[in-house]
């Protein structure tokens, strides 16, 4: 070790002992960005990626090119002039087989709708699901079993039954209805999100609420309220774009003026009269598309969560 | 201390925790009156004779035996069969191979998510229009493939009645894999980071971790994905209309606008009970074992 | 006079039994501790005495009145939680006077009580402040004092101190008695840690099964164990037990176990030892002593296993009578493992149970 010393003086003795000198593997591994394993990683995302783009992409497109140019054109080159008309036609002038009053009228329908539906739905969800998690009565859990199981149950088994209902009840064919119907069905759901929420809270809150005296309503507004806001924005996430998306209800449960904004798309690209616009279909279906998006790009990991545990809604 | 201190009578059975009862009422009637009131009456109509109005005339069973010899019912068998095989296998096998890519500690993954997840934000109308309008044969990929030299390129799943039901397939592929991918994504992000390190240690490759070890441990995560899936797919309803209304002719037909159809524009209600009980039918068979499984033979092992 | 009695009471879930007829009487003023290890029906009994859960058979009372069918709120007492349970999005200003506002007292009084309950636990400082900006010990402490502006008989403690570290657990026990001795409020506190129940307790009830198998206090339950179980459960480490028979030779009497006689005849109860009848005779590992002298009948050869210093004493393991044992030598003296050692037993505070029926003869 001297000798090393000695003929190499800038070295120091720590420096010098066998093992710590500077030969041989040291220090960071040396990664290499075009790895193998990142080629395909990333390779494979990206292709995967652009799939899904595309028909994004291709909606933008055509909604921006004159019939001309679409007649003529491939579908995914970028519009050699953009107009806007499509839109303003889309929205304003196109024809449902019934009106030519555009989309606008199934924007505000849908509007009418989605508010009260998302209110009710997640207001009566909420306080069933606290009664179920904190104010265990006898039955409620087969109650809850039941409306869990009937989130399974496809729709088409009970459209009719309600039907008659609504139709005794005077309301058949109108918002009020729908919005019923709506209610109906995000309750399993809803029921499920908060209980299972509420449940998840130390109950220790909730028994030092009761020891302060507190009951079933002001622990509901006072405690497990402005403890729950994100579980609400959840709720509310996973309601506006189920609500907003929904065709069935709309089409059996609503007369031809109050059809939300999916029916009225629907009638306007595949009514069979006229000469097809694609330019003006493609607005009008990104116009729909528009409020769910906005919400899925604003809210980002909690549309995640609305939607895993939505998803049994399917 | 005896009895007579008994100052407190014990309050009514019915009116303890009165509030919570009351807070689940509407939970109450829509699970008894409309989950099996609504479900009880369908099954009961549908063994009735009802045409534009339900009338109580029992038929026997006579509305099955015309369901299974309409060729409509058969064909929309046929592609729900088609379509759900498929849509299974591919959902399952994408969605879990892109969780297993973004599980490698990527760079954008959010990015990467926002991405594959968007569709699902879209209604089954909105995926059915564009697709209809990509798959368009005069100026979708058709076209545009053919104008590149291969002139004799054939890709019209939509005009085709052969196929029609797989052009169905992509775009359901299209909107909902990306939430296959995040429920397989939060299994894969639930697995214990330890039994990665073990694996390591170890030197067992990767994708034989995977294989042997991950996808064994995320078996709930499977079975619950497959169950949304499949009560999805029973479903189909919204994407049929948009992109093919059924055609061409009736090609692409399926239970759910039989049912539709039958009810509310044929005026042949007894059909569309009978149907809508097949279809409950069809769920039972996928529900029943599942809930088995996960409940009753989870109380034996225990 | 009693503060909290319980009369019969019984809790089943189901088919499962949680408390069997229990019946407990706790004195005005007293510090009471429920031990036992977990699933024991600890905590289920004192959410019995708060009202949060309902009781199958059987009576509450407290201070004389049936509060069996009363709301907690009702009952006149105070709760701490394990987890603290403040409310996350109040102040603790707030947190200490909901109750108060629930019950639509006076903002004066509140203030009034508020401001008193934060003195005596010296979080004036932290009044504005959320919960998440506390420190766990902060929090226990908040959580004391809501039960504090209560004004209240009885305080119920639910291991108010198992989610806070080593060092602020054994602050906070001293000053939870420090507390009682200033308020003598009757309080009953749950634990499965025998320090905290040997340390604060007036009494001490350790419950296994549902079924409270010793009422008494600390020492007593220390020193002579009503049954083999709470034997066993109090003392770190665990009472020596040996299996055997006893025998009478000369006037003396012998505890035969695997070819080793212990002489009992310094036992205090010596006299209901029946020879032949099967004992579990019990030693703690302070009550045996290394002993170069001893000789005859009291000498016993072991080897040393195992030692673990502990810095003020040394815990050795030792293989006596084909069993492990423990003993604890006070001072810092080393033995190696191998070391033969003689040991010599204190037999006038040792415990011998009946075999078949495992109480204290």
């Amino acid at each position: 070790m001297l000798k090393l010393v000695a003929n190499n003086t800038i070295v120091s003795e720590y420096e010098a002992v066998p093992g710590r000198v500077t030969s041989g593997p040291h220090g960071p591994k040396p990664r290499r960005i075009l790895s193998r394993r990142n080629i395909v990683v990333y390779g494979t995302l990206i292709v995967v990626a652009l799939y899904y783009l595309l028909p994004l992409y291709v909606m933008i497109m055509t909604s921006l090119k004159g019939m001309p140019e679409i007649r003529i054109g491939n579908i995914f080159a970028p519009p050699v002039e953009i107009t806007f008309e499509p839109w303003i036609k889309a929205w304003a002038q196109a024809c449902t087989g019934l009106n030519c009053d555009g989309l606008s009228r199934g924007f505000w329908n849908s509007v009418r709708i989605t508010v009260p539906s998302v209110i009710i739905s997640i207001a009566v969800a909420s306080v069933n699901g606290y009664a179920l998690a904190n104010w265990r009565f006898k039955g409620a859990d087969l109650f809850f079993a039941i409306l869990i199981i009937g989130a399974f149950i496809p729709y088409q088994v009970m459209i009719y039954p309600i039907v008659i209902v609504l139709r005794e009840m005077g309301i058949y064919g109108t918002l009020t209805g729908l919005i019923m119907v709506h209610t109906i069905f995000g309750m399993p759901i809803l029921t499920l999100l908060f209980r299972n929420y509420f449940a998840g809270l130390p109950e220790e809150l909730f028994k030092a609420a009761r020891v302060d005296g507190a009951g079933f309503w002001t622990i509901y507004f006072k405690i497990m309220l402005p403890m729950s806001l994100p579980i609400f924005v959840v709720a509310m996430i996973l309601q506006v774009t189920g609500i907003w998306n929904d065709f069935l209800f709309g089409v059996v449960f609503t007369r031809p003026e109050y059809y939300p904004m999916t029916v009225q798309l629907n009638n306007i690209v595949n009514s069979v009269q006229g000469v097809k616009e694609y330019n003006v279909n493609m607005a009008a279906t990104l116009l729909t598309g528009l409020v769910p998006l906005t919400i899925y790009f604003i809210s980002g990991r909690l549309f995640v969560r609305g939607i895993a545990a939505g998803a049994v809604k399917g | 201390m005896t009895s007579q201190t008994r100052g407190s009578a014990r309050p009514n059975q019915w009116l303890r925790n009165l509030n919570a009862k009351i807070a689940s009422i509407p939970m109450i009637l829509t699970a008894l009156v409309i989950f099996v009131g609504g479900t009880s009456w369908t099954v009961l109509y549908s063994f009735t004779n009802s045409k534009l109005l339900p009338r109580l005339s029992f038929v026997g069973l006579d509305q099955y035996v015309r369901l299974w010899a309409a060729p409509r019912w058969l064909i929309s068998i046929e592609n729900l069969a088609i379509y759900g095989f498929f849509s299974l296998i591919f959902s399952l096998v994408i969605g879990f191979v892109l969780a297993a890519l973004m599980d490698q500690k990527i760079r954008f993954e959010n990015t990467f998510r926002t991405i594959m997840l968007y569709p699902f934000a879209l209604s089954f109308i909105v995926t059915g229009l564009v697709w209809q309008w990509l798959l368009n044969p005069q100026y979708g990929i058709q076209s545009i493939v053919r104008s590149l030299g291969w002139t004799n390129f054939n890709f019209d799943p939509l005009y085709n009645s052969d196929i029609v039901i797989y052009g169905i397939l992509i775009a359901a592929l299209w909107q909902g894999t990306g939430l296959v991918m995040c429920l397989m994504l939060a299994g894969l992000r639930g697995i214990d980071e330890d039994i990665w390190k073990a694996a390591r240690v170890d030197g067992i490759p990767m994708w034989k971790t995977y294989v042997l070890v991950i996808i064994p441990m995320m078996r709930g995560v499977f079975i619950t994905t497959l169950v949304i899936i499949a009560s999805g797919i029973v479903k189909v309803y919204d994407l049929v209309v948009a992109q093919t209304s059924g055609g061409p002719g009736i090609a692409s037909e399926v239970p759910a606008k039989y049912v539709y159809d039958y009810m509310f524009q044929a005026q042949n209600l007894g059909q569309g009970f009978a149907a809508s009980t097949m279809m409950l039918v069809t769920v039972a068979i996928i529900i029943v074992p599942w809930a088995y499984l996960e409940f009753g033979g989870g109380r034996k092992r225990a | 006079m009693t503060s909290v009695s319980v009369r019969d009471l019984s809790l089943n879930f189901g088919a499962v039994t949680v408390l069997d007829r229990l019946n407990l009487d706790i004195n005005h003023g007293e510090f009471l501790v429920l031990l036992g290890s977990s699933g024991c029906g600890k905590s289920t009994l004192l959410n019995c005495i708060a009202g949060l859960l309902d009781v199958s058979e059987g009576q509450i009372f407290i201070k004389d009145r049936n509060v069996t069918w009363e709301e907690p709120k009702d009952r006149g007492i105070g709760m701490v939680f394990q987890s603290y349970a403040l409310y996350p999005q109040m102040s603790v200003e707030k947190n200490l006077s909901f109750g108060l506002q629930v019950a639509r007292v006076p903002q004066a009084e509140i203030d009034k009580r508020v401001a008193r309950a934060s003195e005596i636990l010296q979080i004036q400082p932290l009044l504005k402040r959320k919960p998440a900006e506390l420190s766990g010990g902060q929090r226990q402490r908040v959580a004391i004092g809501r039960a504090l502006v209560r004004d209240v008989d009885v305080f119920l403690f639910d291991e108010p101190l198992s989610n806070l570290d080593a060092k602020l657990r054994s602050e906070l026990r001293v000053e939870i008695k420090r507390l009682h001795q200033s308020l003598k409020n009757t309080m009953i506190y749950v634990t499965h840690d025998q320090i905290e129940a040997l340390t604060l307790a007036d009494r001490i009830a350790v419950m296994k099964g549902g079924v409270i198998q010793q009422l008494a206090d600390p020492m007593t339950i220390y020193n002579a164990p009503e049954n083999l179980f709470v034997a066993g459960f109090i003392g770190s480490p665990s009472m020596n037990f040996f299996r055997g028979e006893v025998a009478a030779k000369d006037g003396r009497s012998f505890v035969q176990v695997d070819g080793v006689a212990f002489d009992v005849s310094a036992y205090p109860a010596r006299a209901g030892l029946q020879p032949g009848q099967k004992v579990v005779l019990g030693l703690r590992p302070e009550h045996v002593k290394i002993d170069e002298a001893a000789a005859g009948d009291a000498a016993h050869q072991a080897v040393v296993d195992i030692e673990e210093p502990m810095g003020a004493d040394n815990l050795l393991w030792l293989t006596l009578a084909g069993q492990s044992m423990s003993v604890r030598i006070a001072g810092q003296r080393r033995y190696k493992p191998g070391t033969n050692v003689r040991l010599s037993f204190d037999m006038g505070v040792a415990s011998i149970f009946d075999a078949a029926s495992e109480n204290r003869l």
